[in-house]
C-alpha cells in the first residue's frame, strides 16, 4: 500500500511541495486526483508540477506517489484513436491495450542511424521545387497566427507518402481540431492516424506531455513495424509558452524573451527524435511555430531555428492575392541529399536561378516604391515574378516534380537570357526550352 | 572507470536533485571538478563536483537524473574529468565522455554504459626512438608507432613534471597498449613507468613544448573568401557567427573536407544529429583532396548532439581540444573544429543558473568570457623540444540568439579570436553562398609581418595589394549601389553603375563558390591567385558603356563566364577556353 500524503508545504499556480520520503526524480503523483510530476527534490521536500494547474487545491490535498515516470500503453490498437495529453481516450472508445512505454526515454545512439536520403513529395510545388523534404528530417512552419497553417500542415500529410500520420495537438482551436479529424475522415485515413490532443481550453502545462506522447508512438512504428511515420505537432511556441510557465514558477532566471535558458536543449530533445533507421523505418516531424509579425529573431522561432533542418516560411503575396511559400525565407537543410540526386539533375541549378530572378524583382519592386524608372531588365524580373508566385510558389499549387521543372524552364526561357542564369552550360545545352 | 584506491576517495549519498543537478552530500576529501558515480539500479552515473559547500557537493550528471532518489550512494574517483590517449584515436566517433559510439550496445545510448576509448588488447610495431640513460621532459619522444598513416609519437606521460632519466626503453617489437614502455627515474631515483596510453585532465592545456609561436604559415581552407580575402594560419583561431540558415555548417564541413592538414578533430557540440550521421556516412568514402586517402583517415569526431545530456556537451569540446594537443606534440597540424561553441556557452548557462550564480548578461554565467578566451588562448602553432613544429587551429562557430550579434557569446569569442568571418542575413537571402561579408569579416593575422611575408611567397608579390585594392572596390560598389538606390539609375554618373558592377563581379567570381559542386567546392591556393588576377585584371580596366543598362548587360555576360569558369577544372582546356573567351568579349568593350 503506497503512502498517502496529505499536507503541502507550498502551492504555486503550477506547483506544489511537500514533505515525503524515497521518491524518485520525475516520478509521476496524483494531487487530490490531478496528474503532477515530480520536478525537485530537495532533502525531503519534494516539488511537483501539477499539470491541469493548481487552482482550488488545498493545503491538504491528497498526494499519492505512483512509482514510475510518464507512461502510455503502445499497440497497433491506438490507430484511428484521439486521446487527450494523459493518453486517455476522448472518443467514446475503450482504453487501449497494450505495453506501458516510458515517455521520453533515452536518444538513438547517432552511429545507428541513417542518412535521411529519402524524398517526400508533397504537390506543393513551392515546398518540393525549393524546400525539398526528406524522410526523417525535422521542419516547422513558421507562420503568422492569421496565415492557414493548419490547412497547409493537413494538406501535405495527406499527400506525402507515410504508414502512419501523429497529430500532437499543443494548445489547437477547438475548430482546428474538427477540420483536421475532417480531413483526416474524408481522406479515408484514419485507418493510419493517431491523435493527441490539448486544445486552447486545456490547461497550458498538460501541453508538455503531448509531444513525447507522439514521439513515443512514432517510435514504436518506426522501430517495430519499420514504418514511415510523419509527426505532425502544433503549435509548439505554445509547448515553449508553457515551459516558460513552469520555468518562472520555479524561479529560474529568464533568457532571451523570458524564456527559460534550457529551451535549445528542451525543443531539442523533441524535435532530435525525427530520425530515419537502417530498417527504412522513419519519423518525420513536420510541426507549426506561430510568430508574430514575421518576427523570427524572438527566442522560440530563434532557437527552433538552430535546431530544425530549415523551416517553412508562409506569407501572402499581395502582387497575386495567394498565400506562398516564400521562397527566400524558406529553407530546407536536407534537401541537397536528394536534389539532382533524387530529382532530375538540373533541379539545384534550376531552382536557385528562379529564386535569383525572384530576389531581382524584390529590388525592382523597391525601386518603383521608391519612385524610380525601371530599366527593362527590372520590368522583365517583376513580370516574371508574378508568373512565379503564381504558377509554382502559391499553396494550392498542385503539380508533380516534372511538371514544375517543365514549367521552371519555360519562365525562365520567357523572360531572360541563357547568359542571364548562370546555369551551368552543360544543364543549358539540355534543358533550355527553344521558344 | 578506474577508480583510485579506495582509501583515500570521498562516498557519500544524493541530496537533492534538481535537473541535471544533484547535491551530494559527501565525507571524506571530495575534490572541486572530481568526477563521481551515482550507484543507481546497478548503474554507474558519471557525475562531475563543480560547488562544494560544507559537506554538500554539488554535481552535474553527465546522464538523464530521472529515477534517482534521495539516500543513493555516490562513490567519488579521486579524479577529474580525464582523456585517454594513445594510439588508436584517429578515425574513432566519441560521445563528449569519449565513450566509443561504435561500441555502445544497443540501438539507444542507455545511461550508464560506457566503452573504452582503446583498444587495449591491440597490438602495435613499437620503434624506439630515444635510448637509455637519456634525459627527457614530458612531452619528449620515446618511441613511435604506426596508427594508419600516421607515425604516433609515444611521449613521456605529459603529466611528470622535471627531468627524468630513461632507465629501460623497449626494444623494437609488439607490443600492446598497457605493456610497458619505458622506467623513467626522476632526480630521487623514484621510478615511473609509461606505456603507450596516458591519461590527462581535459580542462588543462597540455604543453610539453619549447615555446609558442605567433602563427606564420597560411592554413589553406579551400574557401575563396577566407583564404584570398581573410586568410587563417595555422595555429590560428577563428569563428563563425551567423544566424541560423546562412550556412555555418555547410562551410564548417566544407573547410573540414578541404582543409590543407594532417589531422581534423570535429567537436559535433550540441547541434543535429542528422549532420553527425552525414559525416559518418561521407567521411569514410570521400578522399582527403590533398592526399587521396580517406577522410575518415585523418578525422577523429567527438559528438554529443543536441538531445544528449546538456552537462557533457561542455566536456566534448575540452575532449577535442586536449586530442588535438595531444596530436599536435608529435609535430603534426592538426585543425580542430566545433559546431557550436554557443551551445556549449548554453550548457554553461543552464548549469549556472541551477548552482543559482548570479547571471551576467542574457542570464550566461559572468565569466563566459574568461572561459571562452582561456579556451580559444589552448590552440596556436608550437616548437617542440626537439625543435619540429606542430599546431592546433581552432575554428568555432557561434550561433547568435536572433542573429544578432551583440549577444554575449559572440561578443566575447570576438575577444578571444582572431579571425572573425561573419555570415550575413542578407548575401544568405540572396543565396550568395557562402554568405561570408566581406568587408565586416577580419584576419588579424594579416598584421603579422612575417604572415605577409609568408603570403606573398605563396600567392606572389604584391599579393596583399591586391587584395587590399579587392577590398577598397567591394566598399566603393557598395556605396555606388547605395547612391544609385537612392538617386535612381539613370541620376547617377555611369561610372557608379560600372563601379557597382566590378564589385559585382569580385563578389560572384571570387566570393560566391558552390559547395556542392565537385571542382568549386575546393579551390587550391594557385588557382586562387590566378583568379584574383584575372578577375582583378578586368576591374582596372576602364569601360565606355553608352547606357547603364549595356554596363548591367555587360557584366552579367562577364559573369557567367566566370561562373562556367569556376566549375571547370583548373588549366583544363575546358577553363581556358572560358578564359579567352573572357579576354575577347573584355578586349571588344574596353578602349
Amino acid at each position: 500500500m503506497r503512502k498517502v500524503y496529505t499536507r503541502l508545504s507550498k502551492i504555486t499556480k503550477a506547483t506544489v511541495s511537500l514533505f515525503a520520503q524515497d521518491v524518485s526524480y520525475e516520478e509521476l503523483a496524483s494531487v487530490d486526483g490531478r496528474l503532477a510530476q515530480v520536478i525537485r527534490i530537495a532533502g525531503d521536500e519534494v516539488t511537483l508540477q501539477v499539470f491541469a494547474g493548481t487552482e482550488g487545491i488545498a493545503a491538504n490535498a491528497r498526494v499519492l506517489f505512483l512509482g514510475h515516470p510518464p507512461r502510455l500503453k503502445i499497440s497497433d490498437e491506438l490507430v484511428g484513436r484521439y486521446f487527450n495529453a494523459y493518453g486517455d481516450p476522448i472518443d467514446g472508445k475503450p482504453p487501449v491495450a497494450g505495453e506501458y512505454v516510458e515517455l521520453g526515454g533515452p536518444t538513438i545512439n547517432p552511429v545507428h542511424r541513417s542518412q535521411p536520403s529519402e524524398w517526400i513529395a508533397t504537390g506543393i510545388a513551392g515546398i518540393d521545387l525549393n524546400n525539398t523534404l526528406v524522410t526523417g528530417q525535422k521542419i516547422p512552419f513558421f507562420a503568422d497566427p492569421g496565415e492557414p497553417y493548419n490547412q497547409v500542415m493537413a494538406m501535405v500529410a495527406m499527400k506525402a507518402q507515410s504508414d502512419k500520420i501523429v497529430l500532437g495537438g499543443i494548445g489547437l482551436s477547438h475548430d482546428d481540431y474538427l477540420y483536421y479529424k475532417t480531413v483526416f475522415e474524408n481522406a479515408g485515413a484514419e485507418h493510419r492516424t493517431v491523435v493527441f490532443l490539448n486544445t486552447t481550453e486545456d490547461p497550458p502545462v498538460e501541453r508538455l506531455l503531448i509531444p513525447d506522447l507522439c514521439l513515443s508512438v512514432a517510435e514504436y512504428f518506426a522501430l517495430q513495424k519499420n514504418e514511415k511515420v510523419l509527426v505532425l505537432l502544433t503549435d509548439m511556441a505554445l509547448y515553449a509558452e508553457a515551459l516558460a510557465i513552469v520555468a518562472s514558477k520555479m524561479e529560474q532566471i529568464p533568457a532571451k524573451d523570458s524564456m527559460p535558458g534550457s529551451l535549445y536543449s528542451d525543443l531539442a530533445r523533441i524535435y532530435e527524435r525525427a530520425v530515419q533507421l537502417p530498417s527504412g523505418g522513419s519519423i518525420t516531424i513536420i510541426a507549426v511555430t506561430t510568430i508574430h509579425d514575421g518576427d523570427i529573431t524572438h527566442a522560440i522561432p530563434d532557437n527552433t531555428g538552430y535546431i530544425t533542418e530549415g523551416q517553412l516560411f508562409l506569407r501572402r503575396d499581395t502582387s497575386v492575392g495567394k498565400v506562398i511559400v516564400d521562397p527566400f525565407r524558406s529553407l530546407s537543410r536536407l534537401k541537397q541529399i536528394v536534389i539532382g540526386k533524387k530529382t532530375r539533375e538540373d533541379h539545384p541549378q534550376l531552382m536557385n536561378a528562379l529564386v535569383r530572378f525572384y530576389a531581382d524583382a524584390a529590388d525592382a519592386k523597391t525601386k518603383l516604391e521608391n519612385g524610380f524608372e525601371l530599366t527593362h531588365y527590372d520590368r522583365r524580373a517583376l513580370d516574371f515574378a508574378r508568373e512565379y508566385s503564381r504558377e509554382l510558389l502559391a499553396i494550392d499549387v498542385d503539380l508533380d516534380m516534372q511538371k514544375i521543372l517543365t514549367i521552371g524552364w519555360q519562365l525562365v526561357a520567357k523572360y531572360f537570357e541563357k547568359e542571364e542564369t548562370g546555369i551551368r552550360q552543360d544543364i543549358l545545352d539540355k534543358y533550355w526550352p527553344e521558344k | 572507470m578506474m577508480l583510485a584506491n579506495k582509501h583515500d576517495t570521498a562516498r557519500g549519498h544524493i541530496q537533492a536533485i534538481l535537473g541535471s543537478l544533484v547535491n551530494i552530500e559527501f565525507e571524506g576529501p571530495a575534490r572541486q571538478n572530481e568526477i563521481c558515480f551515482i550507484q543507481h539500479e546497478g548503474k554507474s552515473l558519471m557525475a562531475e563536483v563543480i560547488r562544494i559547500t560544507g559537506n554538500i557537493a554539488q554535481a552535474q550528471v553527465f546522464d538523464s537524473t530521472r529515477g534517482l532518489r534521495t539516500k543513493t550512494p555516490v562513490v567519488f574517483s579521486g579524479q577529474l574529468l580525464e582523456v585517454t590517449l594513445g594510439p588508436g584515436l584517429l578515425s574513432r566517433k566519441y560521445d563528449g565522455l569519449q565513450n566509443d559510439l561504435e561500441k555502445l550496445p544497443g540501438l539507444f545510448l542507455e545511461r550508464g554504459s560506457y566503452a573504452p576509448p582503446l583498444d587495449e588488447d591491440c597490438q602495435y610495431s613499437f620503434i624506439p626512438l630515444s635510448h637509455k640513460d637519456a634525459l627527457v621532459c614530458a612531452g619528449d619522444w620515446l618511441g613511435e608507432v604506426q596508427e594508419g598513416w600516421i607515425q604516433h609519437k609515444i611521449m613521456v606521460p605529459f603529466s611528470l613534471q622535471g627531468q627524468y632519466r630513461v632507465a629501460f626503453l623497449a626494444p623494437e617489437g609488439k607490443l600492446r597498449l598497457k605493456d610497458t614502455v619505458a622506467i623513467l627515474q626522476d632526480e630521487t631515483g623514484r621510478e615511473h613507468t609509461a606505456t603507450m596510453v596516458q591519461r590527462w585532465p581535459v580542462k588543462k592545456p597540455l604543453l610539453g613544448y619549447r615555446q609558442k609561436i605567433r602563427p606564420d604559415t597560411i592554413l589553406t581552407t579551400g574557401v575563396r573568401a577566407i583564404d584570398t580575402l581573410n586568410p587563417l594560419p595555422e595555429g590560428g583561431t577563428g569563428f563563425i557567427p551567423g544566424p541560423f540558415g546562412c550556412g555555418k555548417t555547410v562551410l564548417q564541413q566544407a573547410i573540414s573536407k578541404n582543409a590543407k592538414v594532417d589531422l581534423v578533430v570535429l567537436v559535433a557540440c550540441g547541434e543535429r544529429a542528422n549532420e553527425v550521421v552525414e559525416i559518418f556516412k561521407t567521411f569514410p568514402e570521400l578522399p582527403d583532396p590533398h592526399t587521396g586517402r580517406k577522410l575518415i583517415e585523418r578525422t577523429t569526431i567527438i559528438c554529443n548532439t543536441s538531445n544528449m545530456p546538456v552537462a557533457a556537451r561542455d566536456a566534448s569540446v575540452y575532449m577535442g581540444m586536449a586530442i588535438a594537443e595531444y596530436y599536435r606534440a608529435m609535430g603534426l597540424k592538426v585543425l580542430l573544429l566545433a559546431d557550436s561553441t554557443s551551445r556549449w556557452a548554453q550548457a554553461l548557462r543552464e548549469i549556472s543558473n541551477r548552482l543559482e550564480e548570479l547571471p551576467g548578461p542574457d542570464a550566461f554565467p559572468v565569466d563566459l568570457t574568461a572561459v571562452i578566451s582561456a579556451f580559444y588562448a589552448r590552440a596556436g602553432k608550437v616548437i617542440l623540444r626537439n625543435g619540429q613544429t606542430g599546431s592546433v587551429t581552432f575554428l568555432g562557430t557561434v550561433s547568435p540568439a536572433g542573429g544578432n550579434f551583440k549577444e554575449p557569446v559572440t561578443e566575447g569569442t570576438r575577444k578571444a579570436a582572431r579571425c572573425f568571418y561573419a555570415l550575413s542575413q542578407r548575401r544568405s537571402d540572396s543565396k550568395r553562398y557562402p554568405a561570408i561579408e566581406p568587408l565586416e569579416s577580419y584576419s588579424k593575422y594579416l598584421e603579422y609581418p612575417e604572415f605577409r611575408q609568408n603570403l606573398e611567397g605563396i600567392m606572389g608579390e604584391g599579393w596583399l595589394d591586391l587584395v587590399e585594392a579587392a577590398k577598397d572596390l567591394l566598399r566603393q560598389s557598395g556605396e555606388a549601389r547605395e547612391q544609385i538606390a537612392i538617386l535612381g539609375d539613370d541620376s547617377v554618373p555611369l561610372e557608379y553603375h560600372e563601379i557597382f558592377w566590378k564589385g559585382e563581379l569580385i563578389d560572384f567570381a571570387i566570393l560566391q563558390q558552390d559547395a556542392f559542386d565537385r571542382i568549386d567546392a575546393n579551390t587550391p591556393l594557385a588557382r586562387q591567385a590566378y583568379m584574383l588576377r584575372l578577375v582583378m585584371g578586368i576591374c582596372r580596366r576602364r569601360f565606355y558603356f553608352p547606357h547603364f543598362e549595356d554596363t548591367a548587360a555587360f557584366f552579367k555576360k562577364l559573369i557567367h563566364l566566370f561562373k562556367q569558369m569556376n566549375y571547370a577544372e583548373f588549366g583544363s582546356a575546358n577553363f581556358h577556353d572560358y578564359e579567352n573567351q573572357i579576354h575577347a568579349f573584355v578586349a571588344e568593350k574596353s578602349s
